[in-house]
Parts: structure tokens; sequence; C-alpha cells
């Protein structure tokens, strides 16, 4: 039973960055109706430059404020440049590069601070608490997750700002007409996304180590949740998020051994998309023809 | 969907030098694979191994394209069925001494029924989703084939190792690896014959009549289900033939060979070949295996920089590929020559 017990609560750490990253997806695809692939890749490259700058001597927490400035920044560029010519374009196309993407921030990230793995601080006090169900770079993880999703959430209920976005993913045409910039709320979504991202990639380092591909299985995950909650329900996507991580741990320990996990994550995409392609929170959509 | 159409065919009717311009094109196909089947001559045997690694993977992008380019099915899990096809070889080959050419259709088989399964429930998956599900399977593809349970026969992590490549038969005075080679290209022009033929039939024109409008073609009276799931079987089969033939030249499979780059990979053969064209699966071919030789020298992660830089560089310049580019430049030269 303690063991159990332990098994859950780390998997609910765990699963708080699936959701961070679940939850970054959810708002590309709400706004875009695509999904980005290189999602974790980009929150890995801000985790590196998280890490070189606190390499130069940065303190923790403006290295992790810059980090996600320039995560914001570099999102919002990455939509005008790349992703807003592919937007009349076959969903091909927009998988591609996508993919093209994922491949040159895993290899420039390998290319520029080596493949070597490093270790990434935490900015939580190691002092032992409740027992030991959660180590306190966990219980830190989780919480922040707790205060970004709380954030997202306010943001978009109660600034005009989120409004404007909320409007622009829903009807782009009647948005243009009330004088929102579309264009704009959709390069401020990408910019959001690769902010939040990076957060969770600062979060999750000093568990997994910081090494060019400590996300793609992080991915993976997020996207499980994020189909288990609904790829169009933010909230949703953060509880499926949560949920993986304890399926995963607990499975994991118990039934199949840990190194199958990612199977899990497979058979989990493909029952979900296969039995309720809407999730457990989504709207079930239905096309006109 | 325009930049997916296949390049315009050249007229039966044109001639150039009194002679029809179909007749022009099968004399210049006859000279090539002449060219191709000498080259091995005058290459020392490394070099003929790696353009056998080169039509290996021309195999395998063919079979994608049919998927991708003609189905417009995303598949990011390739890989997979690569795998599938280069571990029942080097099963058969190890463990029953089955003779290595016999274990090519018996790897077709088992794919063409892997990918007709998996192909199911892909049906209800619309074009992103089952890029989705596809790399998720590409993902766990090298943990599968690590599975402990499963070891007696994979061989674990360690893969499995095989002892001897086939030799060229009567005592033909040819090297292993020009044997190989010849071989090899032997299949890979019949398999890209027979994928020409299939694409360009009734069959094909059902297969590029779904990715281009679903619903009419159903009206057409297309089973869309049936032909989805059968692209995808035979999709399959095409890689699962080619994984065949890696674990035959290679004499080597290992779990971590098979790896989601695997299946990126040739999607980058597929894009810089050319989505939808069938000589495309030749020059994605020598795209992947040469172009990484070139690049290391840079970097270790240059190749892969590149590789990245090169998707997206071309599907913004040239989403046909080398081979709309090539067949739009030979068709605006024979213009010229005629009129």
């Amino acid at each position: 039973m303690d063991t159990l017990l332990h098994q859950i609560f780390s998997g609910l750490a765990t699963g708080g960055i699936y959701a961070s990253i679940a939850l970054a997806l959810v708002m590309i695809h709400q706004a875009t109706h695509l999904v980005n692939f290189a999602q974790g890749e980009m929150a890995m490259f801000s985790t590196y430059i998280a890490w070189q700058l606190i390499e130069w001597g940065m303190p923790y927490w403006a290295a992790f404020a810059l980090t996600v400035a320039a995560s914001l920044m570099g999102g919002i560029v990455i939509e005008r440049v790349l992703i807003r010519p592919m937007a009349n374009a076959p969903v091909l196309s927009s998988v591609v590069v996508f993919i093209g993407l994922l491949v040159i921030f895993n290899s420039i990230a390998g290319w520029i601070f080596t493949y070597t793995v490093k270790s990434f601080p935490s900015p939580f006090p190691a002092v032992p608490l409740f027992g030991s169900y959660f180590s306190p770079h966990e219980l830190g993880a989780t919480l922040v997750t707790l205060v970004v999703l709380a954030l997202v959430f306010l943001f978009f209920r109660y600034t005009s700002l989120g409004l404007a976005m909320r409007a622009a993913a829903e009807n782009k045409v009647s948005s243009r007409l009330v004088g929102i910039r579309v264009g704009w709320m959709l390069a401020l979504g990408w910019g959001f996304a690769a902010a939040i991202g990076a957060v969770a990639g600062m979060m999750v380092a000093p568990i997994v180590f910081l090494e060019p591909n400590m996300m793609s299985g992080i991915l993976l995950y997020a996207f499980a949740g994020a189909l288990l909650g609904g790829i169009d329900n933010p909230g949703g996507a953060v509880l499926g998020g949560f949920i993986v991580g304890v399926l995963e741990n607990v499975v994991g320990a118990y039934l199949i051994g840990t190194e199958l996990k990612l199977t899990v994550a497979l058979v989990l995409i493909v029952g979900v998309l296969v039995v309720k392609p809407s999730g457990l929170f989504g709207r079930v959509l239905v096309s006109r023809v | 969907m325009s930049v997916l159409s296949p390049a315009p065919r050249p007229l039966a009717l044109a001639s150039v030098a009194g002679r029809p311009m179909r007749a022009w094109h099968w004399l210049g196909l006859a000279a090539l694979i002449a060219i191709a089947a000498v080259l091995p001559f005058g290459l020392s045997n490394y070099q003929c191994f790696q353009l056998t690694s080169a039509l290996v993977y021309a195999i395998a992008i063919m079979g994608l394209n049919i998927l991708t380019g003609y189905n417009g099915q995303i598949s990011l899990g390739h890989g997979a069925f690569f795998a599938i096809g280069a571990y029942i070889a080097a099963i058969l080959i190890s463990k029953f001494a089955v003779n290595p050419w016999l274990t090519i259709p018996v790897a077709a088989v088992v794919c063409l029924g892997a990918g007709f399964l998996f192909g199911l429930p892909a049906l209800r998956l619309e074009g992103l989703y089952l890029a989705l599900a596809t790399f998720a399977l590409a993902v766990a593809t090298p943990q599968l084939l690590k599975y402990k349970h499963a070891e007696g026969w994979t061989g674990g992590v360690q893969g499995i190792v095989i002892l001897d490549k086939p030799e060229a038969p009567f005592g033909l005075p040819i090297s292993q690896d020009r044997w190989l080679y010849l071989v090899t290209l032997a299949i890979a022009v019949v398999m890209l014959i027979v994928a020409r033929n299939l694409t360009r039939g009734r069959v094909g024109r059902a297969i590029v009549a779904i990715r281009d409008h679903p619903i009419a073609a159903e009206t057409m009276g297309v089973n869309s289900a049936l032909y989805k799931s059968l692209t995808f079987g035979v999709s399959a089969l095409y890689t699962g033939i080619a994984g065949a033939l890696s674990t035959i030249t290679v004499a080597y499979v290992a779990p971590d060979s098979f790896d989601a780059f695997l299946s990126i990979r040739l999607l980058v053969g597929v894009v810089v070949g050319g989505l939808a064209s069938i000589s495309g699966a030749i020059y994605g071919g020598l795209f992947i295996q040469f172009m990484p030789n070139f690049a290391d020298q840079i970097s270790k992660a240059a190749p892969w920089a590149i590789y990245g830089m090169v998707l997206i560089a071309f599907m913004f310049a040239m989403p046909t590929g080398v081979a709309g580019f090539v067949n739009a430049t030979l068709a605006r030269l024979t213009r010229r020559w005629r009129g």
C-alpha cells in the first residue's frame, strides 16, 4: 500500500509536467487546429537556454523569467516566419514543417550544448516533506503547474486579450469584423505555448536530466493526456496529463515493467482515438459535408 | 492539393527525332538501368554497399510514398514496418537457417497483414491524428523490440547478428557486396515498376481520388475504407521488403537502429524525392543515404540539422521534390528541342 501511494504521488508529479505540455498543445490546437510535434523539443531548447544563463552566474528565478520571455518571443517568431505561410496548405505540409522544426531544435541543441547529460538545478529547498511521498522538487513542480494553469484560466476568462484570442480561435471572420487582429492572436498563442513549454521543461529537467532527447517520451505522454482529456478543453487536458502520469507510473511498476512504459502512451493514444476521439471532456465534432 | 498532383505525363503522340516520346522514355530508362547495373564494377566494395543501402531506402520510401503521397494518409511510423521486416528476416535466417532470399516474401506477407491491421483503426483517424498515432508507434518500436519476454526471439538489447551474407551463385566471379547490390537493384526496379502500374491504373486513380476528395470518391463507388486499409497494407509490404533486404545486406539487426528517427528519415526521403512520384523514391534514397556522409564531417549533429532545414525548405520552395523539379526541367528541354 505504501509503495502504491508512493507510485501515485510521484505519478502526480510527473503528471504535472505532462499536463503543462498538454496545455501548450491544446493552446495551439485551439488557435490553429494543428498539433505541434515540435512542442517538446522547443521546451527542451528553452531549458538549455535557462541552463546556460545559470551557468553564466544568473540567479535561478532571473534565468527562469528571462527564459520564459525569450521562449515567448521565439514562439511568436516561429509562427510569423514558418507557420503563417503554411496556413492554407494541406495538413501534410504543416506536419512536415513541424517534424522539420523538431529535428532542427534537437540537432542544434546537440550541436551547441553537446550530447552529454547535464544536471539542472531545482529551485526548491531539499527538505523532506510529508514522510517521503513527495520529493520537495516534485511538490514544487506540481504547484508551479497548477499556478500556470490558474494563470492561463484567469487570462482567458477575465482579460480582454484572452477574450480576443478565444474569439479568434472560434470564428476568424467575425473576429476580424469586430477589429481583432486574428493573425497576431495566433502568433501570441504560439508564444504562450512556447512559454508554458519552457516552464514545463525547467520543471522536468531536474528529474530526467538535461539532454537533447529528454522530451521525446514526455511529448507522447502529453499527447496522450491531451487526447484523453479532450484536445479542445484546457482543463480536461491538464486532468488528462495527471491521469496519464499516475497511470504510467502504476502500470509501469505493477503490470509491465518500466521498459515498456512508452507503449502505455501508444496504447492510450490509439485507444482514445479509436474508442472516444473527443476524449473524456471534449466536444464531439460534427463536420458538415 | 494541386502541389501534390503528379507531373503531367508527356503526350504519347508527341515525337522527338522521328520517334514517339514514349519510346524515348523507355530507352532512357533502359539506359539508366544498364548504367546502374554496370556501375558496381567500377566501385569499391564499400561504395557498392552504400549504394545498396540507398536502394533499400528507395524501396521503403516508395512504400511510404504510396500511402502518404498518393493516398494522403500521413505516417510517421513506417520505421516500425521496416523493423518488422528486418526482424523477420533476421529470425528466420539465424534461428531456422532459411535461405536469406526466401525471407523476403515472408516479410512481405507479414507486413502486408500488419499494415492492413494497423490501417483499420487508422481509418477513423484523419490527417493530423493519424500522424500522431503513427508517431507514437515509431517512438515505442525500440522499446517493444527490447521487450524482455521476447528476448529469446529478438535478442533483446543486443539484437541479432547473422554470421554470413549470401554469396554469388554458380561460382560467378562477383564479390559479395556487388552481388547483393545487383539483386537489390533488380528487386528495386521490379518494385518501382509494380508501384508505377499500381498507381496509374484503376486502383491508383481510386487511391488518389480518396486523397483529393474522399466524399466525391465514395459517391463514385470507391470503397474508401477497403482501399485505405489495403493501401496501408501495400505500403507496409514495400517497407517490410526493404527491412528484410537491409537485414540481408547489413547482416545485423539491433532495436536502436529502428527508432523514431528512422521513420523521420523515410519521411525526409519522400519529401525530398517528391510526393506522389515514382522516380522520387530513388532520389530520396540516395539523399538520405549519402547526405549524412558529407555532413558528418561538420558535426555529429549536422546531418539532422540539414534534414530539418531541407524538410522545411522543400515544403516552401519545392513541394514536388527533386522528381518534380527534374520532370519540369526535362519537359521544358524537350519542348525547346521540338519546337
